[in-house]
């Protein structure tokens, strides 16, 4: 049926026509398909996905040895003492090395990199702003503020008086790997005032008891 | 008795989809790969949720396991006004091979004293350059006068090309061409080496840091 514009014979008796050879249309693409896969795991072995993101960190400016005024006082701050390991300490308030007045000599408490310790302090603690947060989440899902004014006053939030100050102190055995950690757990709970700060001989000595 | 057959199927498959796939996996992967430009050192980045991208007019100090400190500048006009600033200071004479090496060359940790030879090396050889990292002790600190006089060349070449922005009829943001200054340290360094650099950046007022991380999943 399908050579019937050939010679209508259907019998297959070919009577000396010649016929182009017929030669098969499919390539061998092995060597292509080969070459392929190879180039194919080339890349995506070497390929590097995530680029490198940056944390943004201010430093507290060198104190000017003329500038006579005392530093202003933080209210409602937290101490961090970073060791190595996964441990580390604290401590609220003012440092006292020696029970001053009515104030006890300070203990340092102790606390991990874990979602149950550090994080879960901090969320207690930074209660207001992270509250205040929420609202202006809320608001801004709502449209009723900009997200400028969003920003501003999320600034002026984590500025305010009941919100949590953090000093971070570190000794010379803490790797960066901690401090970050730990800064990255200030940011998630939306601490706005992050101070490394050098630590006190009397607080290390502090510290060291406490490791022992 | 009568042998069972095997209905014969042929033995090649049509493989067109297959390859099809893989020539479309592998234009994917050739076109968002970025040749990694050769660095003389290592580093593992500590984690954080920051989801900020590095900015572009940059000054970068990385600072390895072991503490040694390397220096990098984006700008490539930067690295020239820098590189003939460091010259004068340091009573080193590069010629114009070394200027135009230089501005191509990716993070650097040796010595003024070492850097011509350095700067002479083939790129694959400078990895097994041996180093101590650029010097930051106080009466030795390169690196205060390397960062002193990159931010200089880095806010000349910042402003230029801001000009050129706005001529070019943008809008631009003066701070988006300011230089940033980035630290990458790898994680198991101790934070003393870090907080010896960023004591140099503190004492030169240069207070707004950046930490180089992977980014990992905020907690929800």
């Amino acid at each position: 049926m399908a050579d019937m514009g050939e010679g209508g014979g259907g019998g297959g008796h070919d009577k000396g026509k010649k016929r182009a050879k017929k030669s098969s249309t499919r390539v061998d693409m092995t060597p292509m398909v080969d070459l392929a896969f190879l180039l194919l795991t080339f890349f995506v072995l070497t390929a590097t996905f995530s680029k490198p993101k940056v944390m943004s960190m201010v430093y507290p400016a060198k104190p000017d040895p003329l500038d006579l005024t005392k530093p202003p006082k933080i209210n409602n701050a937290i101490t961090f003492l970073i060791t190595e390991g996964d441990t580390l300490f604290y401590y609220t308030g003012q440092y006292y090395s020696v029970p001053t007045g009515d104030k006890p000599a300070t203990v340092l408490e102790e606390t991990n990199f874990g979602p149950n310790g550090v994080r879960k302090l901090l969320a207690d603690l930074n209660k207001s702003v992270l509250i205040g947060k929420e609202g202006l989440d809320k608001q801004l899902e709502n449209k009723e503020i900009q997200d400028s004014t969003y920003l501003r006053k999320l600034i002026d939030l984590k500025k305010e008086r009941e919100a949590l100050k953090v000093l971070i102190k570190t000794d010379d055995k803490a790797t960066t790997k901690n401090f970050i950690d730990l800064v990255d757990e200030l940011k998630i709970a939306e601490i706005g005032v992050i101070a490394p700060v050098d630590i006190l001989a009397s607080e290390l000595e502090l510290l060291k008891s406490k490791i022992k | 008795m009568p042998k069972i057959k095997i209905p014969k199927s042929s033995p090649s498959i049509d493989m067109t989809p297959m390859v099809d796939l893989a020539f479309l996996l592998v234009t994917f992967f050739m076109l968002s790969s970025t040749l990694k430009s050769p660095e003389p050192v290592e580093v593992d980045y500590p984690t954080s949720i920051s989801d900020h991208i590095i900015p572009k007019n940059v000054i970068m100090i990385t600072i390895d396991k072991g503490g040694r400190v390397f220096f990098d500048i984006s700008n490539a006009e930067a690295r020239k006004e820098l590189l003939a600033n460091m010259g004068t200071k340091y009573k080193i004479k590069f010629n114009e091979e070394q200027f135009k090496k230089f501005s191509f060359m990716s993070t650097f940790g040796c010595t003024m004293q070492e850097l011509p030879q350095y700067i002479d090396m083939e790129s694959g050889a400078r990895k097994a350059f041996n180093t101590k990292g650029i010097p930051l002790d106080s009466l030795n600190n390169q690196l205060k006068d390397w960062i002193f006089y990159g931010n200089i060349a880095a806010l000349n070449t910042g402003k230029t090309n801001y000009e050129e922005a706005k001529l070019s009829g943008e809008e631009p943001e003066m701070n988006d061409f300011k230089p940033k200054f980035i630290l990458r340290v790898d994680g198991k360094a101790v934070y003393v080496h870090a907080q010896n650099v960023i004591n140099v950046f503190r004492d030169l007022k240069l207070n707004n840091l950046n930490f180089v991380t992977s980014m990992e999943m905020a907690p929800l």
